[in-house]
């Protein structure tokens, strides 16, 4: 089992985590809710949960709690950009439908 | 497939949630959005990577208008349509443009506000402001990859209501709900405050394309203290063009020049000034609709010397602000500049020496304002992340006080205060057994009341009846934070209260403001003394009535004689009252106060005799002491 960041991703998390001065890591997660059942949760860390796992990527500390990891296993998160719009993107192969705009997602 | 970006701790919006909202610096030479992203601000660029916009507009024949680098291309061969510094012109009447011979634009006197001829027709500066925003909008919304909920947009400190409902005005037509207008200075403090989270007093000098602010700002603890402003609404970058271009002209001797040739020319003159900020001189070539060919060198030098009065007048605001802060250079830790105009060394020069520090420049000058507008707008939004907790504190633009007698001002909170703010002060009554107190809330720096302007009037009724100046009415000033006044009045004796409550700001412009900060400088001398004139016939009065009285209650210990001298006595005071001589009125006070000293005593021996006959002396004592022990507070 395991997450991982791609360099690009992994180079924009410490650039924001150095800036905002404070937090141990990164939490990809998931939560039901919106049009197609579940969706992503990405957030800074301050305090790690006793039911995180842990993956290191590129450097970068990435938590995820027990109960997401089953429909984040083998998510690659990767940074782009798509016209003047930049951010992350889950790369998951576990999702079989997702809404048009890919904010939630079934597996 | 959708993008994101990282939330703070369990703050991940649900999905089709995002609220987007944005920071707009609406400058007069630049204009720029920016947005906060995974907790950090910064600004949106275009396709091409570039984070201006030019605030220019290029009106054309039957297309659509454009907006930025592209219209500034038109401006040398089609300067009439090329609308830029439009700011300067947001919520003014044609006759409050200075410059306006030299600019290429066909004017038209509205009513109230002035417009543009172009071919796309007649446009006013809203309009055009509008055109502005909604490229800003286009470009944000683009980058991402939603509708915003709303905007920040800034103003300069300076601008007036006309000026603040005009810029509203421009992003209503831009399609942007305005979630608030900040203060430029306000929001450059806000980008390096929480970016650098460093404590103490700071200067922000913002020398911006066409307005210039200073603002004494106090940050501790993450709160922002706004302690005083000050500026000159009409001082920018583009005055430093202006001299150039006078400069060109009288250096190559030209002749009246076409519009076309006058655009061209202050082109050139800020290609020049941009230059130099890297170079020791700059070379200006251009060549005029005649076919004469302007070939001039600018050095540092002569810059420094033909703009030396513009530095020094960005120097006389600041020195009254930090006077109105109450400080002095020493006690500001650092100076913060903001504006691209303030990359200039002679201002940097000026500035450090007269801060005695170097200025700060660790977050690029034109982009702080955006910035700082951007975490405003995302905290309005409701993207609030953990301890982002600080709070904007505000001042009263003037000062506010109550009429007393004689039409004086009895200043409560003088200007400058920060807000929320509260002050009490105690106020008696005038004669014996008054029982109202007309109160007369005003606004003003001036020592009359007839010069300040009135805010509201209430009544303080019921006062039990006492001897004039027994009662103790404490009135209470209380401004909140939306610059709401509410004022109390309460007899403490006998606990009857009254109240009012009024907004300091309604209907009065910051021009009117201005105005009246000025009429008090000019006027100062003048008020004292007629303010000592007035008081000095207050007291005047004052002893008429208290000896009136005494007269009707004690007149029988006096000869026939003694009060017919006091009697003369008042007669003469009562005459002198009446003119503006405060040293006749002053000399008639003394006179009787000597001519009545005798008649005092003699009342003093009667109460004392009054209040201790038939007592023992042991039970004066006890009432002296238990007198002493209740004392005032």
């Amino acid at each position: 089992m395991a997450v991982t960041l791609s360099e690009k991703a992994a180079k924009h998390v410490a650039n924001y985590m150095a800036k905002r001065g404070q937090g141990v890591g990164l939490r990809l997660g998931v939560r039901t809710s919106g049009c197609s059942g579940v969706a992503y949760r990405l957030e800074f860390v301050d305090v790690v949960a006793p039911d995180d796992v842990e993956f290191e990527s590129h450097g970068v500390k990435v938590l995820i709690d027990a109960k997401s990891l089953p429909y984040l296993d083998g998510t690659e998160l990767d940074y782009t950009r798509e016209g003047l719009n930049e951010g992350f993107r889950f790369n998951n192969p576990n999702v079989r439908n997702a809404c048009g705009c890919g904010e939630s997602f079934s597996v | 497939m959708a993008l994101f970006q990282i939330a703070e701790p369990g703050e991940s919006a649900a999905p089709h949630q995002h609220k987007l909202a944005v920071g707009i610096d609406l400058g007069t030479t630049n204009s720029l959005v920016a947005t906060v992203k995974s907790g950090l601000a910064s600004v949106i660029p275009d396709a091409l990577g570039r984070p201006l916009l030019p605030s220019a507009v290029r009106y054309r024949d039957g297309e659509p208008p454009v907006v930025g680098y592209d219209a500034l291309a038109g401006q040398s061969s089609d300067p009439a349509n090329v609308v830029v510094s439009v700011k300067r012109f947001m919520g003014r009447s044609i006759d409050e443009v200075p410059y306006r011979e030299s600019m290429p634009y066909r004017f038209e006197a509205g009513p109230g506000a002035l417009s543009l001829k172009t071919v796309a027709g007649v446009k006013t500066p809203v309009e055009v402001s509008a055109d502005i925003l909604r490229e800003l909008r286009m470009r944000a919304e683009a980058a991402l990859g939603g509708e915003l909920v709303g905007a920040v947009i800034t103003a300069p400190a300076y601008f007036d209501d006309a000026q603040r409902q005009a810029t509203k005005d421009a992003a209503r037509f831009a399609g942007l709900s305005v979630l608030r207008l900040l203060n430029e200075p306000t929001a450059a403090a806000l980008a390096y405050g929480l970016d650098n989270a460093a404590e103490g007093v700071y200067a922000v000098y913002d020398l911006g394309g066409g307005t210039f602010d200073i603002s004494i700002l106090r940050l501790s603890r993450g709160v922002f203290e706004v302690l005083s402003t000050g500026g000159d609404s009409f001082l920018g970058g583009d005055d430093f063009d202006q001299r150039i271009f006078c400069w060109v002209i009288e250096a190559a001797k030209l002749k009246p020049l076409s519009s076309v040739d006058a655009r061209h020319l202050l082109t050139c003159a800020r290609e020049a000034k941009e230059f130099l900020t890297n170079h020791g001189a700059a070379p200006i070539v251009a060549r005029l609709g005649s076919g004469e060919v302007v070939d001039l060198e600018l050095t540092t030098e002569t810059f420094t010397e033909i703009t030396r009065t513009l530095v020094e007048k960005t120097l006389r605001p600041v020195r009254r602000a930090l006077r109105d802060a109450g400080l002095s250079v020493a006690d500001v830790k650092g100076v913060v500049m903001v504006g691209g105009a303030t990359r200039m060394p002679q201002i940097q020069r000026a500035v450090g020496e007269f801060f005695e520090k170097a200025p700060l420049n660790n977050l690029d000058p034109e982009k702080v304002v955006a910035l700082g507008a951007a975490i405003q707008a995302n905290l309005l939004a409701g993207n609030r992340a953990s301890g982002d907790d600080w709070l904007l504190l505000d001042v009263i633009p003037l000062s506010l006080g109550l009429e007393t007698m004689g039409g004086l001002v009895e200043r409560i909170i003088p200007r400058n205060s920060t807000i929320p703010v509260a002050r009490a002060q105690e106020f008696t009554t005038f004669r014996d057994g008054q029982t109202a107190l007309a109160l007369h809330v005003v606004q003003g720096e001036r020592e009359l009341v007839g010069d300040c302007r009135s805010l509201g009037r209430f009544e303080l009724r019921n006062i039990p009846p006492m001897v004039a100046g027994a009662a103790r009415i404490r009135v209470t000033f209380q401004v909140d934070a939306d610059g709401l006044l509410s004022v109390s009045a309460r007899e403490t004796t006998s606990g009857v209260e009254a109240s009012i409550a009024v907004k300091p700001s309604y209907g009065l412009s910051d021009d009117a403001i201005a105005r009246m900060l000025k009429d008090s400088l000019d006027h100062a001398k003048d008020d004292t003394a007629r303010r000592a004139v007035k008081e000095f016939q207050v007291e005047a009065q004052r002893l008429v009535e208290a000896i009136r009285s005494a007269l009707v209650a004690d007149g029988d210990l006096l000869s026939p004689d003694a009060r017919e001298r006091i009697e003369s006595g008042i007669a003469h005071l009562q005459a002198a009252m009446l003119g503006e001589d405060r040293h006749a009125i002053a000399r008639c006070i003394d006179e009787l106060e000597s001519e009545t000293s005798a008649f005092a005593a003699l009342r003093m021996d009667r109460t004392i005799r009054d209040a201790f006959s038939g007592k023992k002396i042991d039970a004066i004592e006890r009432e002296l002491v238990s007198s002493e022990k209740g004392g005032e507070t």
